[in-house]
């Protein structure tokens, strides 16, 4: 796994983790980890830029809209993201960015697709870092 | 899971009585190896349900229960509106109305042996699948509204299978209640080129064989033999369901807030049946269920254009179609009284038994047949439904072998391209588009799908009618 993200089991799912210095490096970095589930990041250029804006009732809420929200852009979009930048959080909204291209079955080494991020195991905090995590319905 | 605290209601019946802030026990379904192995989280999840108002008799768990979101996969809840009731989001999952659908070739086993690397290499091409793959029925929002009203009957009526398919599909093909005004703009786009693809995960197309029969008349009912040949396609209601589940996870947790209903897990996020976001939610997953049911009948299509390539004399028909991923209004006796019920099943099948006037009339004696997904590399199985089922757990069985291991410890322990060359020295055939795919689905990341049906069947939720074996199989 790469650097401040990584997957840990569940027994039918996938469980996500990211972790960074600031709450938006983890949340970021989650984005990373759902991704990495779904293909190899190593191989996507960051060509294109997709704004994204989401909103929740709460931080740990807002973790796992900003994940769906990916997925429901990639899909619309018909592409892929292996980077993510957040500009703002706030606690109950967030502006960022998502960086990827169009998806190429020939080029990209696909793996499986994730049909949500979910509230199971949902958890945001801080101990020696910032962490973000939770589970994705495979 | 612990057997301690657990009451024996049979060899195969287990309840954890009711206690704190359970308003029903919770039972059990399972042998005692199957209960030995099954997550202690399985308890606590089913627990967790019992507490939510407005349930009915007992939170239920089926032989293949292993951990999920809010409900085990494999719960089973049913709600009275007049109660309080409600209707959950973890009872229903991300992938609306996922289920199975089986269809007979009228060709046996020897017929299509000769060929089946053709007839496989044909359907992996006809049936789009796997990440990122696009529909070859290209729709527009209004397109997809009526697909969201119509199910497989808008599917047939647009040329995608025939008339008579339709009585062999729960409800006729459709189910009433759909508004797809309650479905959001992304969920509909999202789906614009999806109808008719098979996705990936758990989601599969196989070329089966019987080779087992349990119930002759049964059996003779369903209109096959040993070593007839059938078809079964595994898949849900597609980038749709899962995004009707993201936005009512936000909206109906802000529900359950308003409502001050206490639920134990986030994931169980719910609001009252008889409340305007329980109405809305419930609409938008009929919408669901009709989109999986028309995804099914255009994938059914495929598979006879498929086929007929490869085999032109083939007449491929429908014997059933089941859904997994569901909340169905239903009527059933509590008590000796009627009641409507919202029945949440969340990785678990429909199992009515014999007499309801569900059932289209060449099953009507039999009871439903329960289609039970197995694994690549092992067996699946038909049952029936049974009157037991009806009085123990509304008339539901499980739903496969359910998960053993997890995703990940899969990947760790098998190589997709070495779990291919196992199953084809056993004789059957793989096409797969992940390797990374078919790993995370390796037969042995399952528990063993002979056990949990001989549960329900022990159990008398279902009754065995026949086994069938792969012979080649196209992975999402």
């Amino acid at each position: 796994m790469g650097e401040g993200y990584e997957t840990f089991e569940h027994e039918a799912d996938m469980g996500i983790r990211g972790s960074g210095e600031t709450l938006e490096e983890a949340f970021e970095n989650g984005a990373r980890a759902m991704f990495s589930i779904m293909l190899d990041l190593v191989g996507v250029e960051p060509e294109e830029k997709v704004e994204i804006s989401c909103s929740a009732p709460d931080r740990e809420t807002l973790f796992v809209e900003w994940l769906n929200e990916l997925l429901t852009q990639a899909s619309l979009r018909e592409m892929v993201f292996s980077d993510f930048k957040i500009e703002s959080l706030e606690k109950d909204s967030l502006r960022g960015y998502a960086y990827g291209e169009r998806l190429d079955k020939k080029k990209h080494r696909l793996k499986v697709e994730v049909k949500a991020a979910t509230y199971s195991m949902l958890k945001v905090y801080k101990n020696e870092k910032y962490v973000a995590q939770c589970v994705v319905d495979v | 899971m612990d057997k301690a605290n657990l009451r024996k209601i049979s060899d195969y019946e287990w309840e954890v009585p009711k206690d704190g802030d359970m308003n029903v026990p919770v039972r059990i379904f399972a042998s005692k190896s199957l209960l030995g192995d099954m997550d202690e989280k399985v308890r606590e999840q089913a627990a967790n349900v019992a507490c939510l108002p407005g349930i009915q008799k007992a939170s239920l768990a089926m032989p293949d229960a292993h951990w999920g979101y809010g409900f085990p996969i494999g719960g089973v809840g049913a709600f009275d509106p007049d109660e309080g009731g409600v209707i959950c989001m973890g009872g229903i999952g991300f992938d609306i109305s996922c289920g199975v659908r089986m269809m007979k070739t009228g060709l046996y086993r020897d017929d299509v042996r000769p060929r089946v690397e053709n007839l496989i290499q044909t359907l992996f091409k006809t049936v789009p699948a796997g990440l990122g793959s696009k529909g070859k029925v290209r729709l527009g929002i209004e397109g997809i509204d009526e697909v969201l009203r119509g199910g497989a009957r808008w599917a047939v009526e647009q040329g995608y299978g025939r008339d008579e398919d339709l009585r062999f599909i729960e409800e006729r093909g459709v189910v009433e209640g759909a508004d797809p005004a309650n479905v959001s703009v992304k969920a509909k786009q999202r789906q614009f080129r999806e109808v008719g693809t098979l996705g990936s995960g758990n989601h599969y197309l196989e070329i089966q064989y019987v080779d087992e029969i349990y119930d002759e008349k049964a059996a003779k009912a369903l209109g096959l033999e040993k070593e007839s040949v059938v078809v079964a396609i595994h898949c849900g209601s597609r980038a749709l369901g899962h995004q009707i589940g993201t936005d009512y996870l936000k909206e109906l947790y802000v529900a359950s807030k308003k409502y001050n209903i206490p639920i134990k897990d986030r994931e169980l996020v719910c609001a009252p049946i008889n409340s305007p976001e329980g109405k809305k939610y419930f609409s938008a997953v009929m919408a669901g269920i009709n989109c999986a049911l028309a995804n099914r009948q255009v994938i059914a299509h495929l598979v006879r254009e498929g086929f007929k390539k490869v085999f032109p004399g083939a007449d491929i028909e429908m014997l059933y179609d089941i859904s997994h991923n569901t909340c169905k209004v239903e009527e059933h006796v509590i008590d000796g009284e009627k009641r409507t019920l919202y029945v949440h099943r969340k990785g678990s099948t429909r199992a009515f038994g014999p007499g309801r006037k569900e059932l289209p009339r060449e099953y009507r004696d039999m009871g439903q047949p329960v289609l039970i997904g197995g694994t690549m590399g092992t067996y699946s199985f038909i049952l029936a439904g049974t009157e037991t089922g009806l009085e123990k757990t509304f008339g539901s069985a499980c739903h496969g072998a359910g998960r053993a291991m997890s995703r990940k410890k899969a990947k760790k322990t098998w190589y997709g391209e070495r779990v291919l060359k196992e199953l084809s020295r056993r004789g059957i055939v793989v096409k797969a588009h992940s390797y990374a795919g078919v790993a995370e689905e390796a037969p042995g990341a399952y528990k063993d799908v002979s056990e949990v049906v001989d549960t329900v069947h022990n159990a008398g939720l279902a009754k065995k009618v026949v086994r069938v074996r792969p012979m080649a199989v196209v992975k999402g």
